[in-house]
């Protein structure tokens, strides 16, 4: 079979964020970048699909070019080749980003069969949009399921869970479908020294894709007001306890 | 502005809370256009909802609609807006919110934009929004003539008007394309134990517990206090604990009385999910970590120390 899974750099964010001074990014001088979580869960399972029904696992991002480090990341992990649709750092909203993965997949697909499969992060971490898998999906004519935490293939048929309140609702997508999936599907591995030495070797297709003018318009960023708060220092070591203990009891939780 | 539609979600009779909180938003940005809302195949739920601002309701009835189907709500949605004329979409931004709406969008060919925490009328609306899980917020431009927007949960008081709203029932023109994507099957959910999202405490711990067996001390102390036990994303990714019991921006968002966390530096992504929390007691070798500088109360030491210790008073206090 042939899996595609869409990937976002993101800054790789510890501790308190800052902005830029124009307030229209983060200020990443002194971060990382990583892939964001749940689609570390696309990649992995990405990979153990092609491990288990044979074929070839693509991974692609749109993104700058340092995004690069994150396509040789998710080849390090087993994902046989990359498709690097490159900008300029500037953001793209859900609806461009769509267009220009549209034209990529047609492009592959059009060189080298139909991906039966393409998984996508549930929302990036980073923008949080909920939405680029469901456009995806539409504009590619493929049933498209979201918020995904269980995904097993059984003769065409991907049969996807979804937490609902109350339990799980299963679908169950005729191929090629769109999967959306959120951390907790699986536990990604972590990459080994030989397959970062092979990642560097693998093939990257590069385009430039023109951003069109946004629909969905970042005007500027702001850090939400945190909590002014003083802590209250209840004591060091085993000797807080009663001090804490007594907290429980006003509280009224003991 | 023009008037507004509304994306009401419910379970057996019972209006989803966020759902109230978009109809709150639609009344503000409607001004004197009206709020419309879309029920689907919940009858008690469409009546129940004229005290909380809807002027008039719209009740798909359909016989493949029992249940989940987001396509097939979407294209309900997305022709009844285009029926009314509206100038706004609003959802509620939840997992079934948020898929619907975009969904509709993405038939519409409209952009989206999700988990707003308020919006502007104007040309273009503008819209605040929350990023990285409620890290950040994004003030935004709608370039459409219809916007479509999720509220963000909880950032929008939900408001009684007291007013009363008919309810028009319809049967939705559905094809065979938009029930291709239809749940076939619902699992129960296992029952058992303290569920971390409704939990009233909260015991975590973090990459400072160490191991799998570390986790046996913070057991403890939830089993007294009736507390369910969480865990950051560096404890999942190590293998210690389930997904299940991660809170956080890619785990569970939670909101108890109490939130003790145990040896969790607090990065970004964690404080997401526990910032709900009425008040957070950070135990902690580091007084320079950040989840020190979110806590109400802080004890400075190792864990593994001071937790049994609680613990132990705990039984104490109980035992005199």
């Amino acid at each position: 079979m042939k899996v595609l899974v869409c990937i976002k750099s993101v800054p790789a964010v510890a501790g308190r964020i800052t902005l830029t001074a124009d307030a229209r990014a983060v200020d990443t001088r002194h971060l990382g970048f990583t892939i964001g979580p749940h689609e570390e869960c696309a990649v992995e399972q990405a990979v153990r699909l092609v491990e288990e029904h044979g074929g070839e696992a693509v991974v692609l991002t749109l993104g700058p070019a340092p995004a690069l480090e994150q396509l040789r990341d998710a080849m390090a992990l087993g994902i046989a080749r990359a498709i690097h649709l490159v900008t300029d750092g500037e953001d793209w909203d859900s609806q461009s980003t769509v267009e220009a993965i549209v034209e990529a997949v047609r492009a592959d697909e059009a060189a080298s069969g139909r991906f039966d499969l393409v998984l996508l992060g549930n929302e990036a971490a980073d923008s949080g949009g909920y939405q680029t898998a469901v456009r995806l999906g539409r504009s590619l004519g493929r049933p498209t399921v979201t918020g995904i935490k269980g995904l097993t293939l059984v003769d065409g048929v991907v049969r996807c869970e979804q937490e609902v309140p109350g339990g799980r609702d299963v679908y169950a997508l005729p191929l090629p479908a769109v999967v959306a999936v959120l951390e907790g599907l699986n536990v990604p591995r972590f990459p080994s020294v030989p397959g970062r030495l092979r990642a560097k070797s693998k093939p990257v297709a590069v385009s430039t894709p023109t951003r069109p003018a946004q629909r969905l318009e970042l005007l500027r960023l702001a850090v939400p007001e945190g909590r002014s708060k003083q802590a209250v220092v209840l004591g060091r070591g085993p000797d807080a306890a009663p001090a804490v203990v007594a907290v429980l009891n006003d509280l009224g939780v003991l | 502005m023009a008037a507004v539609l509304v994306y009401v979600t419910s379970a057996d009779g019972v209006v989803d809370e966020v759902a109230l909180q978009a109809l709150a938003l639609a009344g503000q940005l409607a001004g004197e256009g009206a709020v419309h809302a879309l029920v689907i195949g919940d009858e008690a739920a469409a009546a129940s909802l004229g005290p909380w601002g809807a002027a008039q309701v719209h009740l798909a009835r359909h016989e493949a609609l029992g249940s989940t189907a987001p396509d097939a709500a979407a294209r309900i949605l997305d022709d009844l807006a285009g029926r009314l004329g509206v100038g706004a979409v609003i959802g509620p931004g939840t997992d079934l919110g948020n898929t619907v709406i975009a969904r509709a969008a993405a038939r519409a060919g409209l952009p989206f934009a999700a988990n707003c925490t308020s919006a502007t009328p104007g040309h273009p609306m503008t819209v605040t929004r929350l990023r990285w899980g409620g890290s950040l917020l994004e003030e935004a431009a709608i370039h459409a003539d219809r916007a479509m927007l999720t509220v963000a949960p909880h950032s929008v008081a939900a408001r009684q008007t007291g007013g009363a709203a008919p309810v028009e029932a319809f049967t939705p023109e559905l094809d065979a394309a938009d029930l291709v994507v239809r749940a076939v099957e619902r699992i129960p959910a296992a029952r058992g134990g303290v569920s971390l999202a409704d939990a009233r405490v909260v015991v975590s711990g973090g990459r400072g517990v160490g191991s799998q067996a570390g986790f046996a001390p913070i057991e403890e102390l939830a089993g007294l206090l009736g507390a369910a036990v969480g865990c950051s994303r560096a404890v999942t990714i190590s293998g210690w604990r389930p997904h299940t019991d991660q809170v956080g921006q890619t785990g569970t968002k939670i909101a108890p009385e109490l939130y003790i966390a145990c040896g969790i530096s607090g990065a970004t992504q964690h404080l997401a999910g526990c910032k709900g929390a009425k008040k957070i007691l950070a135990i902690n070798k580091d007084p320079e970590a950040p989840i020190m500088s979110a806590a109400d109360f802080v004890v400075i030491g190792d864990l593994h120390e001071v937790v049994p210790a609680i613990s132990a008073e705990i039984r104490r206090v109980r035992g005199a």
